[in-house]
């Protein structure tokens, strides 16, 4: 240890204070699900569970969480495919414009989502797209695609390109060293940024407000409840429903921890943005 | 090798750009804007409309909030198999937007969103015969400019009332009847001011100046000479530091920071009033004495619906007596079927929102898009443009 | 690799798989192609095309009374942004909000990972990890509408202030300061973590052994080689807070570079996308200077 006591001390406040800072809102989410009035006022008046049943017989909520997850799901494959494939580009070759691809990857989660939201829906008007799942999926695959590959490109300047020759000497293909090489030790890497991919994208809201056309997503859903007085009782609960079944992943992300690569652990556990 | 490779490159680049520009250019081509009459895929008798609804199951509107709430939509759809999907514009430019995504069957246009709509083709004439309720609607609010073209009906009409001024009776007087309140530089209750997020605010400044400078010479605060309307944006820019919130048709928004006092003075829709005071929040809302912005608002049928027959059944059903009561009284404004003043919950609601007293609504100046041609209401006939209103609002927020 | 591979169960079409895999194998240039040529012309097309539509939509003017957009090139979108103070306040408003974010952020982030990275036990760091980033997954909209609540007159913040005589500003341009400080919090403690962790302890002991004092260690030892790791959170906080129209909405009455494409974006298409153009200047500039400081690699 290099640090001085005092220090090891200062630091420990340091953290329970940003700790303190980053879960008091969260409990105060917590309590409004339990608020009995249909107003957020403070301090809480009376408490009640009645929300709960509302909330889980909301037919909208629930076509709002199944879109959400088709879209999550379908971004996710695709950011999979063109960031491992981009990754393993970028470090297995060497070739002209190699620097721009990290640049370009970027760029969409870089620039605000407002930009590409606004660009994609020119885009998709001008040549007369219609929207749906489908376009909602293009805006967040474009903007997913940059988690996949910072995971897998991390993993790859990590793991020796010599396993990869030594595969080839022993003669294998090209698919037969992806397959049997590659892939078995980019897999956690991969499955880690894959959760990240999907976390974006489940939460996120300014691209999709440009991209969905009448569809709901659930937080399209839930900022249309928002605005509607009486809806935001139930705002609440379905958040705390979320937070509270965002511990799945993240216990997925733990058990990835536990194995070798504690990294892609760490930064599939952090994930959406709006 | 390289040099090669670069100039490969450049040429996909161009290739791409050139692809790009022919996707824009063929959608250039698009329609340019007449309402072309009857619309695709309706049925040709209200029983064979029925009949097709059946077959489309659902109805998208562009809404302002409250217009289309559960205690009325869910029996419109056991009535029709028409299932209600709705997204609430926050202002009339945007629900145009939305409209023109394409994604929609219908939406309830304030008159400055349905004289732009029918202009640009983005709505279709209906046919009255095949909505039975229409006879009902009061004479004096059909074939308006804002809900008609030519002669022939553009939807139905849905309801009106007037923007109020709303303000906490706890801090200030109950007598309150000026709108000063809200403009006056030094007013006590600067800082906590609620004010309309949109340009279509403009004109409310307008009204208030034709009130207290008559001398320069506003009629029709939707039609502005350069000078009124630099008078107009002068006051707003005064009050913008006064402003506590600007609340951008978020209903709930406006509700949460009166009752938490954020907010004491501002200008609202009775919706709000009404939620306010189901939630025993101290607030009185009045028409001052300069009169008032407000709006006659009207169901418009998209003029590509996918769902066309399900948005004939929701016009029809919208004036029908029973959900014109309902929507009067939940949203607080006049219904336009006078029928549904017998059925009211409160049984003076018509009375008390002036449903048939056309004299309180004289000073009542409903929303309309403001053009450049005004054909001598002033000097030379011209007039500041819905364009030039749309960026003073950006230089007035600063 | 004892598992027998299903392609192999049929020797007719395992023999052209393996043909054509041969065939990639020996020409390298082949199979970078195809690796490239999704990922390239996804972000080349959809992305870049779609940009580049947006240019072509900042050149165009509307309709001044339907507000629909008219195909007639012009340059008055970009020469309005020039000429009207309005845009260059809201832009300068917007940057220093950006650049206060940014800075608490790091701030707040710093000690937090550090205590995570160098100090705790294997086990503290596993749910300190989760306890940090766990909050990115509960609905930003539901937390930016707790702050407003908490913001709000006689709101939590005033009830734990209260009592101190402090009556903190609410709506206003600090309170939106700290929501989104706030909100953008773990995408600055996560990449910090992170290089903090790849700091080899035995750098920091040489330090000490010859003799620099925690401090100096800290200064000229740590900092410089997270440094790169900071600017790498600060993208995520820089320009989320650049381009984001609801938080300021909620929270203020003033107006930021999201709120004002926001809202003239529908009656003023092509001027909105002029305006966007600003934050993709600043953000190219941004990560240029990024990349030069190796951030990238710190992702």
């Amino acid at each position: 240890m290099v640090e001085s006591r005092l220090t090891r001390v200062l630091l420990r406040l340091g953290a329970a204070a940003t700790l303190a800072f980053i879960y008091v809102p969260l409990g105060v989410i917590v309590l409004y699900a339990f608020n009995e009035s249909v107003t957020q006022g403070w301090p809480i008046e009376s408490f009640s569970t009645k929300w709960f049943s509302v909330a889980f017989e909301d037919e909208d909520v629930r076509e709002a969480l199944w879109l959400s997850v088709q879209a999550a799901l379908g971004a996710t494959v695709l950011a999979v495919l063109l960031g491992t494939a981009a990754s393993l580009a970028v470090a297995r070759y060497t070739f002209f414009g190699r620097e721009t691809i990290s640049f370009l990857v970027i760029l969409p989660i870089a620039l605000p989502g407002i930009i590409t939201g606004l660009a994609l829906q020119a885009t998709y008007q001008n040549v007369g797209i219609s929207f749906g799942l489908l376009t909602i999926i293009v805006g967040h695959a474009t903007f997913c695609i940059v988690v996949v590959y910072n995971n897998a490109i991390a993993r790859l300047r990590r793991l020796a390109g010599s396993f990869e020759e030594a595969s080839a000497d022993l003669g294998a293909d090209s698919w037969q060293t992806f397959r049997y090489v590659t892939f078995p030790a980019l897999r956690s890497a991969l499955l880690a940024g894959a959760l990240l991919a999907f976390g974006l994208s489940f939460d996120e809201i300014v691209v999709t407000t440009f991209t969905s056309g009448a569809q709901q997503t659930l937080p399209i859903w839930i900022f249309a409840s928002l605005a509607r007085p009486a809806e935001l009782p139930i705002v609440n609960v379905v958040a705390l429903f979320v937070i509270l079944i965002s511990i799945i992943p993240i216990w997925v992300a733990l058990r990835l921890a536990s194995t070798p690569d504690e990294e892609g652990g760490a930064r599939a556990v952090g994930a959406a943005a709006p | 090798m390289r040099e090669q490779r670069r100039r490969i490159g450049l040429r996909a680049g161009l290739l791409g750009l050139v692809a790009a520009l022919a996707v824009v250019a063929a959608g250039c081509g698009g329609d340019d804007g007449e309402g072309s009459g009857a619309i695709e895929g309706l049925g040709g008798s209200i029983e064979e409309i029925q009949e097709m609804a059946r077959d489309e199951g659902q109805v998208n509107l562009v809404i302002w909030s409250g217009y289309a709430d559960k205690s009325w939509a869910d029996t419109f759809t056991q009535q029709t198999g028409c299932t209600v999907n709705t997204k609430n514009g926050a202002s009339s430019d945007d629900m145009i937007d939305l409209l023109a995504t394409g994604e929609y069957d219908g939406v309830s246009a304030s008159g400055n969103a349905s004289v732009r709509l029918m202009e640009r083709g983005d709505v279709a004439p209906v046919d009255t015969e095949l909505i039975p309720n229409y006879a009902d609607v009061q004479e004096g609010i059909k074939n308006q400019f804002y809900n008609s073209r030519d002669g022939e009906p553009y939807g139905v009409p849905h309801g009106r009332g007037p923007n109020l001024l709303v303000f906490r009776t706890d801090v200030v007087p109950e007598e309150t009847n000026s709108w000063n309140v809200i403009w006056d530089a030094s007013g006590p209750y600067n800082g906590k001011l609620s004010i309309y997020d949109d340009s279509i605010f403009i004109a409310d400044a307008a009204v208030y100046l034709k009130a207290t400078q008559p001398d320069l010479g506003i009629e029709d605060p939707y039609q502005l000479t350069q000078e009124q309307f630099d008078a107009s944006v002068a006051l707003l820019k005064e009050q913008a530091p006064n402003v506590g919130e600007y609340w951008p048709g978020d209903v709930a928004k406006q509700v949460q920071s009166f009752k938490s006092g954020d907010s004491v003075v501002g200008t609202t829709w009775p919706y709000q009033v009404n939620l306010l005071t189901a939630d025993k929040v101290p607030v009185k809302a009045v028409k001052p004495k300069e009169g008032t912005t407000g709006w006659s608002d009207t169901w418009m049928i998209y003029s590509e619906a996918a769902n066309p027959n399900c948005m004939y059944l929701w016009m029809n059903y919208i004036i029908s007596p029973e959900a014109q009561a309902k929507v009067a009284e939940f949203f607080g404004e006049a219904p336009v079927n006078t029928k549904a003043c017998e059925l009211t919950e409160n049984s003076s609601h018509c009375s008390d929102y002036h449903a048939e007293d056309e004299a309180w609504w004289n000073d009542v100046y409903y929303w309309t898009t403001p053009t450049g041609d005004c054909g001598g209401t002033e000097d030379d006939g011209t007039c500041v443009t819905q364009e030039d209103w749309k960026a003073a609002w950006t230089e007035i927020r600063g | 690799m004892s598992t027998v591979d299903p392609e192999l169960a049929s020797p007719v079409e395992a023999g052209l798989a393996r043909r054509f895999s041969t065939f990639l194998h020996r020409h390298p240039r082949l199979r970078l192609a195809g690796l490239l040529a999704g990922p390239v012309g996804w972000l080349v097309i959809a992305y870049l095309g779609s940009l580049f539509i947006l240019l072509l939509s900042s050149l165009w003017r509307t309709n001044p009374f339907t507000a629909e957009v008219v195909h007639e090139w012009t340059l008055d979108n970009f020469r309005n942004l020039f000429e009207r103070d309005v845009f260059r306040n809201v832009t300068w408003r917007t940057v220093k909000m950006a650049g206060l974010v940014t800075l608490a952020d790091a701030v707040l982030a710093f000690p937090i990972a550090y205590y995570m990275a160098r100090v705790a036990s294997r086990r503290t760091r596993n749910i300190l990890v989760v306890a940090v980033l766990m909050p990115l997954w509960a609905s930003y909209l539901v937390k930016a509408y707790a702050w407003r609540t908490m913001l709000a007159n006689g709101g939590v913040l005033d009830w734990a202030l209260g009592p101190f005589g402090i009556d903190f500003p609410g709506f206003s341009s600090v309170g939106l300061w700290l929501v989104f400080t706030y909100l953008w919090l773990p995408f600055m403690i996560l990449p910090v973590y992170a290089g903090l962790e790849r700091l080899p302890s035995s750098l920091l002991e040489a330090s000490a052994d010859l003799g620099a004092k925690s401090f100096r260690t800290f200064l000229r030892v740590t900092l410089p080689l997270v440094f790169p790791a900071v600017v790498a959170g600060s993208i995520f906080t820089f320009s989320l807070t650049l381009g984001d129209y609801i938080a300021p909405g909620l929270i203020t009455s003033e107006q930021y570079i999201g709120t004002v494409i926001y809202s003239i974006r529908g009656q003023a298409l092509p001027a909105a996308a002029a305006f966007t153009f600003v934050p993709i200047t600043i953000m190219l500039v941004y990560l240029l200077i990024a990349r030069r400081l190796r951030a990238f690699e710190a992702l």
